[in-house]
Formats: C-alpha cells, sequence, structure tokens
C-alpha cells in the first residue's frame, strides 16, 4: 500500500503538532492503522523513514500496546470489559457467549472479517457495568442479549448506535483516523452524559 | 449529613454543555482571563492557599507541585495532563472530559501561565473514541475563539492501551515516543521531565478543579472538605448499588451517605467488600462504612483514597475470583521492568488460580503473603505495590473464604447471582 499525497501531508502534519519528531510514533501508528485496518510493515517502514529512526524502534513501539494491531481485525472490533467489576456483574457471561455465537475465540475475527473479539480490561465506565466496547465506542450496561444484537447488527452492516457515542457507529478505521487526532465532525452527536454520570447532580438540585 | 457540591458536574445536565458557547453562558474563559492578568507566582500561591491536592491518586498539593518548577532558567517547560484513567474501578475524568471538555482546557490556561509553559500536552487513554472526539473539538474551537494560539499551544495526544502509561514518568517515556517504561527518579519530572525539561504531570480532575478556584477563590474551596483534604471531588460508585454514578461532594463524605444518595445496595443484598480509590487500594468491608473518605480518614484505617473510585460488591461475589482477576490485569500490565513486578505478578496468578480451583494447600496463602512481601516496596513503581494490596487486604479480611475453596474443593460461590441479570440470561 503506497501512501498517497494526501495521506504524506496528514502525516506530516501530524508530526508538526510536536517539538520533537519522534512523540508522533503513536499517531502515527493509530494513523497507518485508519488506512490499513491493521499496523503494516509498510506502515512501519513509512513511519521510521519520516521520524529517520530504525523500523526496528517503530516496531518496539507498536508491539508494546495492545491498541495496534499486527494482523487484520474485523471492521468491528469489539471489546468485552472482564476486568472485575464488569467480570462479576455480568462481563464473563457476555464475553463466554458471545464467543459461542461468533464461534470464535480471544482476538478471533469471523470468516467475513465484519467482526473481531477481545477481552479488555477497564474502560473507565463501570458506572455503567457491564460494558461493551465496539470500535472503542461505549455500549453501557449491556446483557447477553444486548450485546448479540450489536455484534449481529455489526454483521449484517447496520450495528445499533452506541450509548454514549456519535449517532451511528463507525468503523474500525474511521475511528482510528479518531485516534490519529484527525476530526470527523461527529463530536456534537450523541448525548452530554449519560444518567449514571447525572444522579449526583439530579439528587444535589433535590437538595440531597 | 454531608450535602452533595457539584463545581466540576455542575452544568454536565444541559444538553450539549460541551460546546463552548455552553461553557461560556456559565462564566467559562472568565477565570482564565483573570489568571493571565495575575503573576504567575500569584496564581501559584493561590492554587497552595486553596489547599487543592492530586486527584489522580496519591494527593500531593498541586500548588506545591507547580513551585518546585524552576524559574527564569530559560528552558522550556511543560504542562502535561494526565487523562490516562484506566486504574479499575476509576471511571471520573472520562465522564467529566465528555460533558465538559472546555473547563479542561481553560485549566490547562491557567496552570501554563503559573508555570510558564508555553506548550502542553494532554495525554488521553486511547479506548475512548468519542471523548477523544470531544476533546479534540473543543481544543479547535479555544484555538478559533482566541483562548489557545498566540504563544500557547495545547496538544493532545492519544494512547494505545497500556495502563502503565498513567505513572507519570512512562507517560513521559510514551509521549517521547517510546515503549511505556517508568524511569528512575530522581531527577524528577520537575527538574528533568518531558524532553529533560521542567515538566507538571497533573491529573484531569486536578487540573479542571482550577478554573474555578481562580474564579471563586482560595477561600471558597477551603471552606469545603476537611482539614487536610479540602475542596470537593468527584467519588465514583459502581457495582452492586441500586443506582451507580458519580458524586461530587466535600472530601469526607463516608461511603454511609453516599451508598444512603445511591439507593443502597442493590436490593435483598448486603455490602461485603469495596475499594475506596481503585482495585490498588486495599480493600474495605462493612466495617468502613463510616471512615471519613478523605487521604487522612483512609489511610488511617489502612488503605487510600486513591481515585475515590468505590466499587461496591455484596455477599453474592467470591473475593478469590475477584481478587484473581485484579491480580490477571497486573501481571497483563506490568511493563517487565523489574524482576519482582515482572516475575511476581506472574507467581502470584499461578497460585491464585490453584487456589480458586480448590487445588492448593493453606501453606500456599503463607506464599502469597511472602511473594507479596516481596514485591511491595521492591518494584521500580507502584504498579507492583497496587499488584499487592487485594491480595493482601483480602487475605486479612477474608482468610476463611480462601479456605472454603480449598476444603469444597473449588469455588463455593455461583457466579451467576453477582451479575446485572443475576442469573436470567447467563
Ligand atoms: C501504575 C500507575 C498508574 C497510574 N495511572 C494514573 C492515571 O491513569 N491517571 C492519573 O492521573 N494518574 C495516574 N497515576 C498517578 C500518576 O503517576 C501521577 O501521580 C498523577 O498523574 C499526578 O497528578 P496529580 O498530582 O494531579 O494527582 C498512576 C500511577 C501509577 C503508579
Ligand atoms: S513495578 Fe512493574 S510496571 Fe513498574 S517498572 Fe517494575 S515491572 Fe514495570
Ligand atoms: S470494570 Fe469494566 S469498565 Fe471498569
Amino acid at each position: 500500500m503506497a501512501f498517497t499525497t494526501e495521506e504524506l501531508s496528514t502525516m506530516d502534519s501530524i508530526i508538526k503538532r510536536y517539538p520533537r519528531s519522534r512523540s508522533a510514533i503513536m499517531p502515527l501508528l493509530h494513523f497507518v492503522q485508519s488506512r490499513a485496518g491493521y499496523v503494516t510493515n509498510e506502515g512501519i517502514e513509512k513511519i521510521a523513514e519520516l521520524l529517520s529512526i530504525e523500523t526496528a524502534e517503530v516496531s518496539a513501539v507498536a508491539t508494546f500496546y495492545t491498541q495496534y494491531k499486527r494482523k487484520p481485525v474485523g471492521e468491528y472490533h469489539v471489546g468485552v470489559c472482564t476486568n472485575t467489576l464488569c467480570a462479576v456483574m455480568g462481563g464473563d457471561a457476555i464475553f463466554a457467549s458471545l464467543k459461542e455465537h461468533l464461534g470464535i475465540e480471544n482476538d478471533g475475527v469471523t470468516a467475513d472479517g465484519k467482526v473481531s473479539l477481545e477481552h479488555i480490561e477497564c474502560n473507565a465506565a463501570c458506572d455503567y457495568a457491564p460494558v461493551v466496547m465496539a470500535n472503542w465506542e461505549f455500549y453501557d450496561n449491556q446483557t447477553v442479549e444486548s450485546a448479540k444484537s450489536l455484534v449481529d447488527g455489526a454483521r449484517a452492516g447496520n450495528p445499533p448506535a452506541p450509548t454514549r457515542g456519535p449517532n451511528k457507529l463507525v468503523t474500525w478505521k474511521e475511528a482510528s483516523a479518531v485516534l490519529a487526532g484527525l476530526n470527523d465532525g461527529r463530536a456534537h452527536e450523541g448525548v452530554q452524559a449519560g444518567e449514571p454520570s447525572l444522579l449526583g447532580l439530579k439528587l444535589s438540585k433535590e437538595g440531597k | 449529613m454531608t450535602k452533595l457540591t457539584p463545581v466540576l458536574s455542575a452544568h454536565w445536565d444541559e444538553k450539549d454543555s460541551f460546546t463552548i458557547d455552553a461553557y461560556k453562558r456559565h462564566g467559562g474563559y472568565e477565570a482564565s482571563k483573570k489568571a493571565l492578568a495575575m503573576d504567575p507566582d500569584a496564581v501559584i500561591q493561590l492554587i497552595k492557599d486553596s489547599g487543592l491536592r492530586g486527584r489522580g491518586g496519591a494527593g500531593f498539593p498541586t500548588g506545591m507541585k507547580w513551585g518546585f518548577i524552576p524559574q527564569g532558567d530559560d528552558k522550556d517547560h511543560y504542562l502535561v495532563v494526565n487523562a490516562d484513567e484506566s486504574e479499575p474501578g476509576t471511571c471520573k475524568d472520562m465522564p467529566l472530559l465528555m460533558a465538559n471538555p472546555h473547563v479542561l482546557v481553560e485549566g490547562c490556561i491557567i496552570a501554563s501561565h503559573a508555570i510558564r509553559a508555553k506548550k502542553a500536552f494532554i495525554y488521553i487513554r486511547g479506548e475512548v473514541t468519542h471523548v477523544v472526539r470531544r476533546l479534540n473539538q473543543a481544543i479547535e474551537d479555544a484555538y478559533k475563539a482566541g483562548h489557545l494560539g498566540n504563544g500557547f499551544d495545547l496538544v493532545l495526544h492519544v494512547g494505545a492501551g497500556a495502563y502503565i502509561c498513567g505513572e507519570e514518568t512512562a507517560l513521559l517515556d510514551s509521549l517521547e515516543g517510546f515503549r511505556g517504561q517508568p524511569r528512575l527518579r530522581p531527577p524528577f519530572p520537575a527538574i528533568a521531565g518531558l524532553y529533560a525539561r521542567p515538566t507538571v504531570v497533573n491529573n484531569v480532575e486536578s487540573i479542571s478543579a482550577v478554573p474555578a478556584i481562580i474564579a471563586n477563590g482560595a477561600e471558597w474551596y477551603q471552606s469545603m472538605g476537611t482539614e487536610k483534604s479540602k475542596g470537593a471531588t468527584l467519588y465514583s460508585l459502581s457495582g452492586h448499588v441500586k443506582n451507580p454514578g458519580q458524586f461530587e461532594a466535600p472530601l469526607g463524605i463516608t461511603l454511609r451517605e453516599i451508598l444512603e444518595l445511591a439507593g443502597g445496595v442493590r436490593a435483598g443484598h448486603k455490602l461485603k467488600f469495596w475499594t475506596p480509590g481503585g482495585s490498588s487500594t486495599p480493600i474495605f468491608t462493612d466495617a468502613h462504612l463510616d471512615t471519613p473518605l478523605d487521604y487522612e480518614g483512609v489511610a488511617a484505617a489502612g488503605s487510600m483514597l486513591g481515585t475515590k473510585a468505590l466499587q461496591i460488591f455484596d455477599e453474592t461475589t467470591c473475593v478469590v475470583r475477584a481478587v484473581l482477576r485484579w491480580t490477571e490485569f497486573y501481571k497483563h500490565e506490568s511493563c517487565g521492568k523489574c524482576t519482582p513486578c515482572r516475575e511476581g505478578t506472574w507467581w502470584l496468578v499461578q497460585i491464585l488460580r490453584d487456589l480458586e480451583a480448590g487445588k492448593g494447600t493453606e501453606a500456599d496463602l503463607e506464599k502469597l503473603l511472602d511473594l507479596c512481601d516481596n514485591i511491595m516496596g521492591r518494584s521500580f513503581c507502584a504498579l507492583g505495590d497496587g499488584a499487592t494490596s487485594p491480595i493482601t487486604s483480602s487475605i486479612k479480611y477474608f482468610r476463611d473464604e480462601y479456605i472454603a475453596h480449598l476444603t469444597n474443593g473449588g469455588c463455593p460461590f455461583d457466579s451467576t447471582k453477582s451479575t446485572l441479570f443475576a442469573g436470567v440470561n447467563a
């Protein structure tokens, strides 16, 4: 995959955010994932070339962080929180049933390339447990059934919208571009907060 | 009864509260105007006087941290905001940034003025696409409105899934484009931080508290909280409670009070154990319902206030299962730099797995404690220490339950009873 002039200019603008170019490795890796879907060898070579460092140094960084994938994931990458609180509240049951439902294991991808599955750590949404993430968007208060309809919808090309997120679930590549710091114009979509986030405020207004 | 005091969360219930217009409707960007007209040292003094302490876990006085930055040294200074929020149970910074990203942007403007930084970075965890969108848009809009630019730049840096990058020196290595592994201290970041320049690292909530303190004064902030723990803070209640959520209250409120606000433990169940400040803080039981949740009160009772992540577990939860899962987390997130943590967490997991399956012996409990003893205080960073907290505290309070796994030949609990859907779908 050769990089287009436009892509190269985006990569250049990412590097310019930083006083020292090497700091751009992480957003550049997210950017490569937004084009190829995962961290390709060409991507690593291009980043090394742009930052004037060795490809081994870029690989060392890419392999340290779990969000960088060295092989393709699904168009919708689903993460089930199985850290203690979510696990206990139903995350373990959700993860087990999704594996069975999709016929794949942890880190597996469905044959149609639509959905991949991973168990993830606490995603800073424990007051919405059990939590499922798809392309790192929040699906709060999940049940086995709701998680199954999420992956079924994803396979059929019309996944339900995230609970706290944009009006529509974007693809893995599109989400990766956001993580590279590119604006997709969807920041204003979706709720500003879910009910649990507002509970204390609501009670305070009731004089508590 | 302690009264709730929404400050950071005061306007989260307004639709589109995350926009610059909504923020300005409530006096947004007035505090930075005021602060920029002040002498930087006066800003530092005001934050010192307010008593604000770091909300990222350790509770270090924020104004004092700013005061460590050398002045007139002709070097670039940096502010780095820690938005990595990955400590299990912690879930305050992400909803804050989702609902009101501008308060952090304004806090960055003020803090950077105080420490004479011309550039600031926000390091946010990568697994939160929509929070990244909101913050990125807020920064763009602050540039357009002229609050950023003109000699002060703010850059959003998105992580990629590594808990250790919340540790401030690992975060700096990560931000410099390396694997995120902790650095040897000294030198401390205040002397040699990002790019070896004087750097302040502060949590999202710490920096977001700053605009209100500038606007309302140190006395106002001082008037909330307890003697040594001033101000209000976000308590995050999760787990087996009727209504989980965020409660912004003065420091020193108790879990009993918060539980009452939340409608109590879920119907028909009772409190078994809880974390006061995330999984790295030793667990508490129902004996600690009246412990004041401030830095001193929680420490005196043998734990840490940490991130104020109150994870509640009722009597259906197996403590061995909970502790094993946290330990697997630490093993997975250990950066591998030092032996006690890298090897130690691996062994902890092996022994706990056997115990959960009822395969160990009582001597394994001593082995666990012995291992913890060799990790605690001997690891390179606080991740290793944190890994031992759930184990030592759970053996202290629930030794019998470990033993029950052995006599029972496995876990005596029915895990379906702990789920939110209480076994209906499981
Ligand atoms: C393993 C580990 C993870 C941490 N994760 C975070 C985090 O996600 N967010 C945070 O603000 N501080 C975290 N900290 C604490 C930071 O090292 C640092 O103390 C804090 O960001 C300082 O900010 P404050 O003074 O405003 O609290 C972590 C510490 C350790 C040892
Ligand atoms: S204690 Fe663990 S996380 Fe910290 S430096 Fe050692 S191996 Fe890395
Ligand atoms: S434990 Fe699942 S989001 Fe925190």
